[in-house]
């Protein structure tokens, strides 16, 4: 299947690894990955600040890009969801009916990475191996925005060699919430401090994702304090395989 | 021709609407106050457990949650026609039903009606709406002490406090410290008064029956008003309610216009989900329903108090008005993660929590409680759990959109928030500028120590406060598909 990779900004410059490894698990399944070179940042961030007007030209840019693709993939939940469920009502909030209608079309055509495997190329075992104690964090707009429900963990079940590990009140909000972690740093924080007990709890040494957003909200502050856990994005343990960790 | 200047909002200098202070400053004192988080915690905890156990025996519970929302949303569209059809159904039994445009027409209409009696005193049943007119200190201005005889809303007023929840005013307080505000404040306790939960509410028992008997005038909220018969219902769990609504001559009850439902056969729908939703009770212990005035049967005069205060302009916003869906069963505030950190007094207003973040900004206008819509981290736990379906993080966004808009308007933006957004804006519409930008932010490569920024100028300074920040990768996601991958055939951006 042909397949056009969103690779998100925040991936794009400081979690490259998080691309490259959408692309190397897409390509082993047999698939073809494109990369529109156009392609720059979904807006959410300026959508859930209240920049709505700033955020149009970045909405009208993706759906315009991603147009003549079927099958777009992002490994992100918040950017997905943002795709999905704010882009319509961005571009109606700005009178453009015409965007909004487009959007739609290009919405329904943009899946997040766990549920591009699991609800489109019908896999939950992707031949992956990685041999470590791993906590899955179902970041809140994967859980309750997109609903992937267990797909991420049905993947990560299969995975050779993992030792999966729950984590105590998974379903609470890291307290990363874009801008909310500035401008209500403190709150953020406690949030934060909460989700790395339970993290630090589960006994794993890895703290897997499917947003880099979120994972850098949680290893910044597990870093800080020199926890000895890491945090590993979904793509990248779902790309590890015995030939290549 | 004439301007529209918008409804009316919620008046400023009376009531409980209005933050003093932004949330985040509000939310540093809750956060370091370990004793409420500590009560905060364990009170949500049992109530969200309860809650989710009890929602999980309806096999239909979706469906009813589809039913409250399309019953509020078919009321909203006609308010005007189901609100006369309430006030002619009100008269026709006996009641007499006043209009309050805002909470000072309200709060003088019930001040003239209880002067009217002579009563020097009241019993008020709990009431979220009294509270945001602020009827309390109006009464006590005209003289009139207002007794609450909610357990909760009694530990809130004996303690000078104010209420932090909608369901559980003192949830911020535990036994041990409502011992002390008792034999504080009391003047009647036993001097021995154990904290036994038990004992505790003996005490107040005792304190309270003698308000009860006396009272000639009694003051209610209302949970649901029914168009088509005139009937008032409060829901509660103590039955300390229903005291006041039968005992005293006269009843006046204070109802937010959003109250009202269309017919009986709607209570069968939000008697369900409130209860369950709230308490985590399949069914709440006392319902009192009550049509105008039954002669020599509880009360012999009846008032009914209509109030707009805001809602009329929350109303006319078509993203914003399913926030008048609201029941209040508070399933919001147990379920939010920022609530149970900072705790309800955060918020600066009678309505704490999601709901309250976007309800109290719509009531007063969004210049008087800006900082709320941005109080959330938009996780949505909220709008999974409300039994009215509204979605308070569309609701949120919506709002912190129309902030920006006013501000911008009135010039008022955050000059640095502004020019940064406009900046990224500008940098992330176009390939060319956002690669340019990866590169210059390659620089910040320099500030790292193995990998990790420490310490970052403000706007970010709050985040490296307690976390890392990565450094920009060596190499960029798109420059090692360049190296990996033939360029696409005609990529331009």
């Amino acid at each position: 299947m042909r397949i056009a990779l969103f690779v998100t900004c925040l991936a794009d410059t400081l979690f490259p690894g998080v691309g490259q490894s959408t692309v190397r698990l897409l390509e082993r399944l047999g698939h073809r990955v494109e990369f529109p070179e156009a392609q720059t940042c979904c807006g959410q961030m300026h959508i859930n600040t209240g920049y709505a007007s700033e955020a149009l030209p970045l909405v009208r840019h993706y759906v315009e890009l991603f147009k003549p693709y079927e099958v777009i993939v992002a490994p992100s939940g918040s950017c997905v969801g943002s795709v999905r469920h704010q882009y319509a009502m961005v571009a109606r909030r700005c009178g453009d009916e015409k965007l909004a209608q487009r959007a739609e079309g290009v919405a329904a055509r943009t899946y997040e990475l766990s549920q591009l495997l699991v609800d489109v190329l019908g896999v939950e075992d992707v031949g992956a191996y990685y041999p470590h104690r791993v906590t899955y964090h179902p970041t809140c707009h994967s859980l309750r925005l997109l609903r992937v429900g267990e797909r991420p963990l049905q993947l990560l079940r299969n995975v050779a060699g993992i030792d999966l590990v729950e984590l105590p009140d998974a379903e609470v909000c890291c307290g990363f919430g874009g801008t909310f972690a500035l401008k209500n740093a403190d709150v953020s924080t406690a949030m934060l401090a909460d989700k790395m007990r339970n993290v630090v709890d589960s006994g794993a040494q890895v703290c897997t994702a499917g947003d880099s957003s979120c994972l850098m909200h949680i290893g910044g502050g597990l870093s800080r304090l020199r926890a000895g856990v890491k945090t590993v994005h979904l793509a990248e343990i779902l790309a590890s395989t015995r030939e290549a960790g | 021709m004439t301007t529209f200047l918008g409804m009316p909002t919620a008046p400023r200098g009376v009531g409980h609407l209005r933050q003093v202070e932004p949330f985040p400053v509000a939310a540093r004192r809750g956060l370091a106050n370990t004793q409420m988080r500590r009560n905060l915690t364990k009170a949500t905890g049992i109530i969200r457990a309860k809650r989710a156990a009890i929602v999980g025996e309806v096999p239909d519970w979706e469906q009813l949650r589809e039913a409250g929302r399309a019953i509020k949303t078919e009321t909203m569209a006609h308010l005007d026609h189901y609100l006369e059809q309430l006030e002619t159904n009100v008269t026709a039994h006996g009641g007499v039903v006043h209009w309050a445009r805002d909470a000072n027409e309200a709060n003088r209409i019930i001040v003239d009606l209880v002067c009217g009696t002579g009563a020097a005193q009241v019993v008020k049943v709990k009431s979220m709406v009294t509270d945001e007119i602020g009827l309390n200190e109006a009464l006590a201005q005209a003289g009139v002490q207002a007794y609450e005889t909610d357990l909760a809303e009694l530990i809130v007023q004996l303690g000078h406090d104010r209420p932090s929840h909608i369901l559980v005013p003192a949830i911020h307080r535990n036994r041990a410290e409502i011992r002390e505000i008792f034999l504080r404040e009391m003047g009647d306790a036993d001097p021995g008064l154990s904290d036994d939960p038990a004992a505790l509410a003996e005490a107040s028992r005792a304190h309270l029956r003698r308000l009860f008997l006396s009272a000639r005038v009694g003051i209610s909220g209302a949970n649901f008003a029914v168009a088509d018969t005139g009937a008032l219902g409060v829901v509660e769990s103590e039955g300390n309610g229903r005291m006041c609504l039968t005992l005293p001559e006269t009843l006046i009850t204070v109802m937010g216009i959003e109250k009202v439902v269309p017919s009986w056969r709607d209570l069968g729908v939000f008697m369900q989900l409130l209860p369950r939703s709230s308490t985590g009770e399949r069914m709440n212990p006392y319902t009192s329903i009550w049509t105008g005035v039954t002669p020599g049967d509880g009360p012999q005069q009846f008032h009914l108090v209509l109030l707009d205060n805001g809602r009329t302009a929350v109303l006319a916003d078509e993203t914003g008005r399913q926030t008048l869906h609201c029941i209040r069963c508070s399933a919001c505030l147990n379920v939010c993660p920022v609530y149970e950190r900072v705790g309800g007094h955060a918020y600066g207003s009678v309505y704490p929590g999601p709901i309250g973040a976007i309800l109290s900004p719509q009531l007063t206008g969004i210049e008087d409680n800006a900082s709320l819509p941005y109080a959330s981290s938009l996780c949505g736990a909220c709008y999974d759990v409300c039994p009215v379906k509204i979605d308070i993080p569309s609701v949120l966004v919506h709002l912190r959109a129309r902030h920006v808009e006013a501000a911008r308007e009135g010039r008022r933006l955050p000059r640095g928030e502004a020019v940064t957004m406009a900046a990224a804006s500008w940098v992330m519409a176009s390939r060319g500028r956002f690669t340019a930008a990866q590169r210059a932010a390659k620089l910040g490569r320099g500030v790292g120590r193995r990998g990790q920024i420490r310490r970052l100028p403000p706007p970010f300074a709050g985040w490296t406060e307690a976390r890392d920040m990565p450094v920009p990768a060596a190499m960029t996601f798109r420059e090692w598909w360049r190296r990996e991958h033939r360029p696409e055939d005609g990529a331009r951006g």
